[in-house]
This record gives structure tokens, C-alpha cells and sequence, in this order.
């Protein structure tokens, strides 16, 4: 399989082709920096993202609340992670940093509140 | 009318708003006091949900509630006052003046006050799309202020004009939550915001990006039913021809941003023509001695980081200025050279210390040299791969003795 | 229901007929299919109350809009609505057009209007220093003034509701009932209203109305007017309405300050077939662009705030008329009202009700009617202490939603549950400007949404930016 990566380690923005089957990479062309190369790697083998979103609260002033995955999710976890997102019911008060989801769809990462409700 | 008595007041309580009152407090001010319109702190990052702040300010990718959060931290700490749910109307040289629902109007006398109120997005009308004038056209901020803060969807099949940064953030936002995005269509050919947020934003989700297009027509009489993009040629012309209908319920708009002066006008603050915001020196400071100015209502920026760090000179330059420690005479004009739309701070005062210029090109170039010069002489200079409108320059010069300074971008 | 009389339509004719007949013991009842008075051409147009200086002389326009332009001062004070006599400068730019102006002055004094004089070109640039500096000179009409459209009528219907009419807004009239030889009554979408008189004061669909009755002598040919809003910080400004000389096919585009400061710029005129059809093109704003230059040559386009169009209810054949019929008695026709209309509706109200009673319907003075009617205080406009006091005692009178138009939430409520209820997120912005400004509702609008839903216990998701279909979100994210 080839792949053509858009590294977004800085503003350059490489255009990275890697070839190869699963998490074996044959080739690797077009970066030009080591964490670029990383970067493209790393896509191509298991693409990850910062999962934000928001979800319902009761007893403060603002309907929701910011919610994030507290490390990257895979990225193709994502709409099944925000259906679990879209089930939280949270009553105030909330803290940042407040676990609301451990181990999201088995991801081993939290969905935690990423802003306060009081 | 209630009157209230501080050192520094600060008009806004975004992010630029915060990292002032907090750096003046830290500078030694007595009275800092922050007005904000909202009934909270944060300004518009209290939507920006979205991951991507404080890469620069603390290494660790935060959302906007995060990043907010910690400067709001810091401001209890130290004790900084704020005056929530209140409007200002009118700066003056030492007066604020504002209405608020509990002490009714309200007016403040400072010894310094730093403009700090952020900026609007353009809309359609700036921009000139013909058609109806149906509701779904939404500026992509106001649609993210209705989802993110009010839990309201604002449609379910949407096409976005312009690839800012908000508006592309949008569009992996209403994605996820169950909306079809249409097409991103960008008039330049070159994307307007940030390449991570193409990539994760639109590429993750197959939303097609269709550079060197634009909008033609708005369908629709009660609710958008569709729009006309066309292709367009080098003057950004539409091409006869090239139209396609595009069927959807919703327009969000992406389409810059203008820093919100009319308050500075009335005040008498001189505005750049070129960022729409006050001109200031590199304490941050405008032509009238006691204001100051940082954030969004100076220049666009693309980081909040950028805007903390400026914002932080503001506050601690007001500061001293209250205090009667700033003298800040013989300011010079900051040339732009080639390929140089503008620079802010737009005047340096020769003196002791380290002076950040920020800069934005005018057009993207390749293998660059980006330079500050005194006459011939030049004073600092680095190389880049690319440059970009959209993204921020910056280069650091030592201040003292300085004569005339330009600031170019030239092939290297 | 049962009503004396009928009126159809609630743009500004309507309005001004509804509220001259509460002037009499009679029972008026006025319909609109929109869901706001103000109508459609009543709230999309220059704003001018003209004076009729260049109607064709000896026409029923000619007589009602010369007759209706004096009374404006008394009434927008009565109506608490602002109101400017700036006067209208039409500069001619060419040798040819200043040979049309003697012309032009003869048409006025056949209109009785005497009061147009000339201006050398000195005078012009003195007056306007934005204008063409070619201008060879031209004529000055003091009496052409601005209002603001919206209010105008919406102060009407409220004057008229106080008085005792009805409005039933977002009611289709959907057939007129005839008996023998006159009408009865009329079928609409909220059910069957009985009324002794009927005047049809449909506008661009008063065709539509007619057809109900059986006549059918006239179409409307709407005709579109675009038109360009410039902030109010535009540098290059005037001070007065600044017309073209008109040439053999169109009045052609003005240039004018509007009652709250923005400059007005346009408009375009095409007859079209689609009596919804209010979108701009790019081919109208170009001759926007094109034709006003010539003009004012630094007009500055791209300090726009919104562009709009609007349809005049033009008719073929042209001209105002006012009918009655010895066929269908106990009706009023009203047509071609067109760009004069906003100021000879108050004639056609006077007009109507003469025609009333020559018809045999018994109107007989109330000594009780109510002149003066009670705008929505504008905080901005407050003196500080003034302000003070009032939040004070109402602290939404605190809380300015949009900050471009200085709009506070309780002006916002108050205008929720006025007299003529503003339900919609146009209706609010017509009465107090929110949403109207620079940012163009990006800040207030959903701060809007959630007043009105709050206000009237609806879910966000029914609140309409005007129209039923108009929704402005489609439900819950979460």
C-alpha cells in the first residue's frame, strides 16, 4: 500500500510517501526532518487524534461541557467514541481534568471534562 | 453613576484580555480590573473546544477551556478584579466607561487601559454574495458559539466558504456530530489556515477542498437550499461555465477576521490600515500615552500563544506606565520591505532590550530569507522553506541604537 | 369572526388605511400572510418620503404623495419614530443633464411643489464636497426626507392596535366571499372573517386578491430594486439624498444617509415574474457600482454591511390606481403602489376612508382616538443617569446583546411583547437594529434565538428568522 502523508509536525508541510503493508513500511520519501519521518511513520501504521467534543450538563449556566480524549485515540475510533461522548448525562460541578469516560471504547484512553462547570 | 478607581483596567477578558491583567498584576500594578461583556472569562475561546492551544506556551497540546482556564487560575491568584457582564461603551485617556446590569452604568478611572477586545468575522455581506437572503447562513464563529455553547445544530448538510482555520475546524466539528460537510471552497489557491487542520479537519473526514472557487449565488427563500460555487481565474474572477449547484441547508462562512476598534476610534486611537487596529510601539502601546493595546484587536493572529506572549508586553508595559516608569519617546517607523504586508509593533523605540517583530507575508514563497536591516546594515536574518500569509512570522532584534528598520522577505 | 372592515395586507398602506379608519366607531381588522407587518415592499426600499416633485402631473400618485409629504413631521413625532427633512440635491454631472433641469423645475410647480430651487455648482460642492466635481450644478428639493421604514409602519399598527384595530398576522386570504353584488367576507388560512367592507391592499400580490372578486384588468409586474448598505464609519459620506437626473428609462441610483447614519446606495430596477424573487446578482451591484461613481466618484462599495433587494408592486398597465366597482360593491382595490409608496400611504388611508363613506358605510368620529404612540425607550439613547436609573430597575436593560447596534436584552423583551408582538429574528432586528450593524448578527443572533425562545416557551429550534420555513437551528447537538 502507498500512502501520501501532509506532515503537520511544523508549518513546511512535507508531502511524505510511504509504501508498505501494515506496520511494515518498505519505503519512506519526501520528509525532511527526523520528526517528520516519525510523524509520517506513525501514520501510516496507526493514525491517532485528539478526540474533542462536548456533553450534557444540568446545575450551571451552559447547557454542555468541553470534553477531550485525555492522550490521541485511533483514528478510526472516532465516531464510536463520540457515541459514548453523546450518552454522558453530567450534573455540575465539573473539573478540568475530571475523568468522565475511563477507557473509552477499550482505547485505554479517558474522556475527561477539559473545562470547569460550577 | 457607580465609579470605580484602579491602576490598569483591561477592556476584554479573552485570552489577550487575561495574559495582560496577569503579567500587569505580576509587574507590581495594585489594582488590575478586568470588564468583559460575558458573564464568564475566556472570550471566544470558551467555544473553541478544539485542541491545538498552548504548543508554544506549554509544550502540551490543550483545548480552549484548558488554556483559558489557566490564565483565569492565575488571575484569582493574584488577585486580579473583574466586572463581568458589562459592556464598555467609551474609553477615554483614563476612563472606561460601561454598563452593567447590576450597578448600572458604571465608569472607571485608570491610569492605564489596555484595549484587549479581540476581533469579528467578516461576513457575507463584506464579501459580497449575491442571492436570497435566507437564515442557514451563518458566520462560522456564530455557528460555533450556537453548538458549543447554546447545544444548538445549526444544519445538517453544509457547505463552507473560505479555509481559515475556524472554518475548517467547523467542519470536522459538525461531522462529528452527525453532519454532512459538502465541500470547504477556498477563492485563493492556497489554503487560508493552518496545513494540520486541513489535514485533520478535512482529509480525515474525505471533506473535498476545492481550492480557487467561490460562491456565486445563494438559493433559497425561507432556508438555504443550495449555493452556486464557480472556479475562478487568476483575478478571482468566476469562469462563466464552471458552475455547479450544491444542495445543502446551511452556509458557514470563513472568511477573516477584522479587529473590533470602534470603541479605539472614538477613543482616538490611531488605526493601521493595513491590520484595521490600533498602531502600537513594542510596549504595545498607542498614540495615546495611557492606552495600550494587545490580541486580536491589534493584528489577526493564528496562535493564541502568540497573542498571550504580545499581550503579557501589554500588560506589564501598562503597568509601568501607571506607575509613571515607562517613557517611551523618539519611537521610529518599522519599514515594510518585500513581500511584507505588514509588522506589528508598527514603530520601535530606540532602546535597551529584546524587540519581537511580528510579521505576515503577502503572498506564499519558497526558500526564503526573512531579514530586519538598519539602513545596510542587517540586524538579524534567518531562512525558512516556505512562507505563508496565513502563518506568522516572527524575528527578534536588539532595539538599542536603532536608526530606520525594514523588514523583508526575499529568495534565498 | 366578524370585522366592519377588512383590510388585506399589512405593509405600509394597509397599515396607514387599518389606523386612519380607527379613527371611527368602526371595527378593523387587518391581515397579512407574513408573519410581521411591514410587508414586503414596505421594508425593502430607500426610505424616502418623497415629495412628488417628479410624479407625472395630474395623477392620482402625483395628488396623494404631494398631499401626503407635509404631514410626515407631525405624525412621526405623534408615532415617536425618527424622521429627517435632509433634502434631496440632484447634481447634473453633463452638459446634457444640466439642460433637463429647467425641465425638471416645471414638473415640480405642475406637482405643486414650489419649493424646489437651483444650485450653482459652488453651492453643490459646498454642500456635498463628495459630489463629481464636474457637476454644472443642479436642483435642490428641501422636502425629500428619510424615515425608517420599519418603524414607520410598525408604529402605525401600533397606534392602530391601541385604537382598537386587529392584526392577524401569518393569515393567508385565500378567496373573498361575494353575495349578489358585494362582498361579505373573506376565506383565509386561520378561517373565514365576515366583514361588511373589504379593501385589498395586497401589494405585490394584490392581483392574487383581486382575482378573488373576479377582476383581473391588471397584473403585478414586481420590479427589483437592489440595493447596497455601507457602515456608518464610511469615509466618504453625503448629507443630503443625492439623485441622478432621471433619464427616459429609469430614475436611476441615489446615494443617501439613512435615518440611522449608514449610507444607502442604489437602486437597480428589473421587472421580474417571480413575486419572491429578492435575491441581488452580481450584474445589478456592478451598475450599483457603475452608475453611483459616476456621481459620487470615491463612494466606498467595499465598506458594504449588507446588500438587499426589494420589489416595487409595479403594475401593467403602470399606474396608481384605487378602484371601486359597481359589480363587486363594498370593496376597495388598491394597485400600483409603487416606490412612493411608504409616503402616499397615509393619503391612500384618507383616500379609503373617504371612499368608505361614500359607499354608505357609516363612519362617525371616536373622540377618544389616541395620536400619540410610545416607541420602545432606546437605552443608548439615554442620558448616563437615565441609563443608570433604568437598569437599575430592570437589570436586562444591562445586558447589551448587540453590541454593534447597542440593543439590550430588556429592549429586546419589551419589543417581544409589544402591541404588534416581534416573534421573529427580523422582527426583532427591524424594531431595535439587532443584527443590523457591522457584524451583521454574527454576536447578537444567537444570544436572539435563545431570548425569543425563552420569551415566547418555544424550543430554539421554532424560533424563524421571518418566514415559516426559515429555521434557524435544527435541534439539540447533544
Amino acid at each position: 500500500m502507498k500512502k501520501e502523508i501532509i506532515c503537520t509536525v511544523c508549518p513546511t508541510g512535507c508531502t511524505i510517501t510511504v509504501e508498505g503493508e501494515g506496520s511494515n513500511i518498505s519505503s519512506i520519501e519526501g520528509f525532511t526532518c527526523p520528526r517528520g519521518k516519525q510523524y509520517a511513520e506513525n501514520e501510516f501504521i496507526a493514525p491517532v487524534r485528539i478526540l474533542t467534543s462536548t456533553a450534557k450538563i444540568s446545575g450551571t449556566k451552559c447547557p454542555l461541557i468541553a470534553v477531550r480524549s485525555k492522550t490521541p485515540v485511533p483514528k478510526d475510533k472516532l465516531f464510536d467514541c463520540m457515541e459514548e461522548i453523546r450518552k454522558l448525562n453530567l450534573t455540575a460541578p465539573v473539573k478540568t481534568g475530571d475523568v468522565l469516560i475511563a477507557n473509552v471504547c477499550g482505547t485505554g484512553v479517558d474522556i475527561v471534562a477539559s473545562g470547569n462547570a460550577d | 453613576m457607580y465609579k470605580m478607581n484602579c491602576d490598569v483596567c483591561v477592556v476584554g477578558g479573552g485570552p489577550a484580555g487575561l495574559s495582560a491583567a496577569v503579567a500587569a498584576k505580576k509587574q507590581g500594578a495594585k489594582d488590575v480590573l478586568i470588564v468583559e461583556r460575558d458573564e464568564t472569562l475566556g472570550g471566544i475561546l470558551q467555544q473553541c473546544i478544539h485542541p491545538g492551544f498552548g504548543l508554544k506556551l506549554f509544550s502540551e497540546e490543550l483545548t480552549g477551556p484548558e488554556y483559558f482556564g489557566r490564565f483565569v487560575a492565575k488571575a484569582k491568584e493574584l488577585g486580579v478584579k473583574t466586572l463581568l457582564n458589562s459592556m464598555v461603551l467609551e474609553v477615554g485617556e483614563n476612563t472606561v466607561t460601561c454598563i452593567n446590569g447590576e450597578y448600572g452604568a458604571c465608569e472607571i478611572t485608570a491610569k492605564a487601559i489596555i484595549l484587549a477586545m479581540g476581533c469579528r468575522e467578516r461576513t457575507r455581506a463584506n464579501i459580497v454574495i449575491p442571492g436570497t437572503r435566507p437564515a442557514g447562513v451563518y458566520t462560522a464563529g456564530t455557528a460555533q458559539r450556537l453548538m458549543n455553547r447554546q447545544n444548538e445544530m445549526v444544519g445538517k448538510k453544509v457547505v463552507i466558504l473560505g479555509s481559515g482555520d475556524i472554518g475548517m475546524i467547523m467542519a470536522r466539528r459538525m461531522t462529528l456530530e452527525g453532519a454532512k460537510v459538502m465541500a470547504v471552497v477556498e477563492l485563493m489557491d492556497f489554503l487560508a489556515g493552518l496545513t494540520r487542520n486541513r489535514v485533520q479537519c478535512l482529509d480525515d473526514f474525505g471533506i473535498p477542498l476545492m481550492l480557487s472557487h467561490t460562491i456565486v449565488d445563494i438559493k433559497g427563500n425561507d432556508r438555504v437550499s443550495s449555493v452556486v460555487i464557480a472556479a475562478v481565474d487568476e483575478k478571482k474572477q468566476p469562469i462563466p461555465g464552471t458552475e455547479q449547484e450544491i444542495e445543502c441547508d446551511t452556509l458557514l462562512l470563513s472568511v477573516g477576521l477584522i479587529p473590533e476598534n470602534e470603541i479605539s476610534t472614538n477613543a482616538g486611537v490611531e488605526l493601521s490600515p493595513i491590520t484595521k487596529g490600533p498602531k502600537v510601539n513594542q510596549f504595545m502601546q498607542t498614540n495615546i500615552p495611557s492606552v495600550f493595546a494587545c490580541g486580536n484587536v491589534v493584528h489577526v493572529n493564528d496562535l493564541v500563544d502568540n497573542v498571550s506572549t504580545e499581550s503579557a508586553t501589554a500588560g506589564k508595559s501598562a503597568a509601568m506606565y501607571a506607575a509613571g516608569e515607562l517613557t517611551a519617546d523618539g519611537a521610529i517607523e518599522v519599514k515594510t520591505g518585500e513581500n511584507v504586508r505588514y509588522v506589528c509593533p508598527q514603530t520601535v523605540v530606540p532602546t535597551e532590550g529584546k524587540v519581537e517583530l511580528y510579521f505576515r507575508v503577502m503572498k506564499p514563497q519558497k526558500k526564503v530569507e526573512l531579514s530586519v536591516c538598519d539602513g545596510d546594515t542587517v540586524l538579524v536574518k534567518r531562512k525558512a522553506i516556505k512562507v505563508n500569509p496565513g502563518e506568522m512570522e516572527k524575528l527578534v532584534i536588539d532595539a538599542k541604537d536603532v536608526k530606520s528598520l525594514t523588514v523583508s522577505v526575499k529568495e534565498a | 369572526m366578524k370585522t366592519d372592515v377588512l383590510v388585506i395586507g399589512a405593509g405600509a398602506v394597509g397599515t396607514a388605511i387599518a389606523r386612519e379608519l380607527t379613527k371611527y366607531k368602526l371595527d378593523v381588522t387587518c391581515v397579512d400572510m407574513r408573519e410581521d407587518v411591514g410587508g414586503d415592499c414596505s421594508k425593502s426600499n430607500s426610505a424616502i418620503i418623497h415629495t412628488g416633485y417628479d410624479a407625472k402631473p395630474g395623477t392620482l400618485e402625483s395628488e396623494l404623495v404631494v398631499s401626503a409629504n407635509p404631514a410626515y413631521d407631525k405624525l412621526t413625532k405623534d408615532l415617536d419614530i425618527p424622521f429627517e427633512r435632509i433634502g434631496a440635491i440632484l447634481p447634473a454631472i453633463t452638459d446634457e443633464q444640466f439642460e433637463k433641469l429647467p425641465e425638471i423645475k416645471a414638473k415640480a410647480v405642475k406637482n405643486k411643489v414650489y419649493d424646489v430651487e437651483f444650485l450653482s455648482k459652488e453651492r453643490i460642492l459646498e454642500m456635498e464636497p463628495n459630489i463629481n466635481p464636474e457637476v454644472k450644478g443642479g436642483l435642490f428639493i428641501p422636502r425629500e426626507s428619510i424615515i425608517d421604514p420599519f418603524l414607520f409602519v410598525v408604529a402605525m399598527a401600533e397606534n392602530a392596535v391601541a385604537n382598537g384595530a386587529k392584526f392577524l398576522l401569518s393569515t393567508k386570504v385565500t378567496g373573498i366571499r361575494k353575495e349578489g353584488d358585494r362582498v361579505v367576507g373573506a376565506e383565509t388560512t386561520n378561517g373565514y372573517i365576515e366583514a361588511d367592507y373589504i379593501i385589498n391592499a395586497g401589494g405585490l400580490f394584490c392581483d392574487e386578491v383581486a382575482s378573488f372578486v373576479g377582476k383581473d384588468e391588471y397584473k403585478v409586474i414586481p420590479r427589483k430594486g437592489q440595493f447596497y448598505i455601507l457602515d456608518k464609519n464610511t469615509e466618504c459620506k453625503v448629507n443630503h439624498i443625492v439623485l441622478p437626473i432621471p433619464t427616459a428609462t429609469t430614475k436611476g441610483k441615489l446615494m443617501t444617509p439613512t435615518i440611522h447614519g449608514n449610507m444607502l446606495v442604489g437602486p437597480t430596477a428589473e421587472d421580474l415574474d417571480d413575486k419572491f424573487d429578492k435575491s441581488t446578482n452580481k450584474l445589478g451591484l456592478d451598475s450599483i457600482r457603475d452608475d453611483v461613481t459616476k456621481l459620487i466618484p470615491n463612494v466606498k462599495l467595499q465598506d458594504t454591511i449588507t446588500q438587499y433587494a426589494g420589489l416595487r408592486a409595479n403594475r401593467n398597465p403602470e399606474g396608481l390606481n384605487i378602484d371601486t366597482y359597481e359589480d363587486v360593491k363594498h370593496y376597495v382595490n388598491l394597485s400600483g403602489v409603487r416606490s412612493t409608496g411608504l409616503t402616499n400611504s397615509i393619503s391612500c388611508g384618507t383616500y379609503v376612508a373617504n371612499l368608505l363613506r361614500d359607499m354608505g358605510l357609516e363612519m362617525v368620529w371616536k373622540d377618544n382616538f389616541i395620536e400619540k404612540r410610545k416607541g420602545i425607550t432606546r437605552i443608548k439613547d439615554l442620558p448616563k443617569e437615565e441609563q443608570h436609573k433604568k437598569i437599575l430597575e430592570n437589570p436586562l436593560y444591562g445586558n447589551i446583546v448587540c453590541r454593534c447596534e447597542t440593543v439590550t436584552e430588556g429592549e429586546i423583551v419589551d419589543a417581544i411583547h409589544s402591541p404588534i408582538p416581534a416573534t421573529t429574528v427580523d422582527a426583532i432586528k427591524r424594531r431595535l437594529r439587532a443584527g443590523m450593524g457591522r457584524c451583521q448578527g454574527g454576536f447578537c443572533g444567537p444570544k436572539v434565538i435563545e431570548i425569543i425562545a425563552r420569551e415566547l416557551g418555544i424550543e430554539p429550534k421554532d424560533v424563524r428568522k421571518n418566514n415559516s420555513e426559515s429555521y434557524m437551528v435544527c435541534g439539540k447537538v447533544k
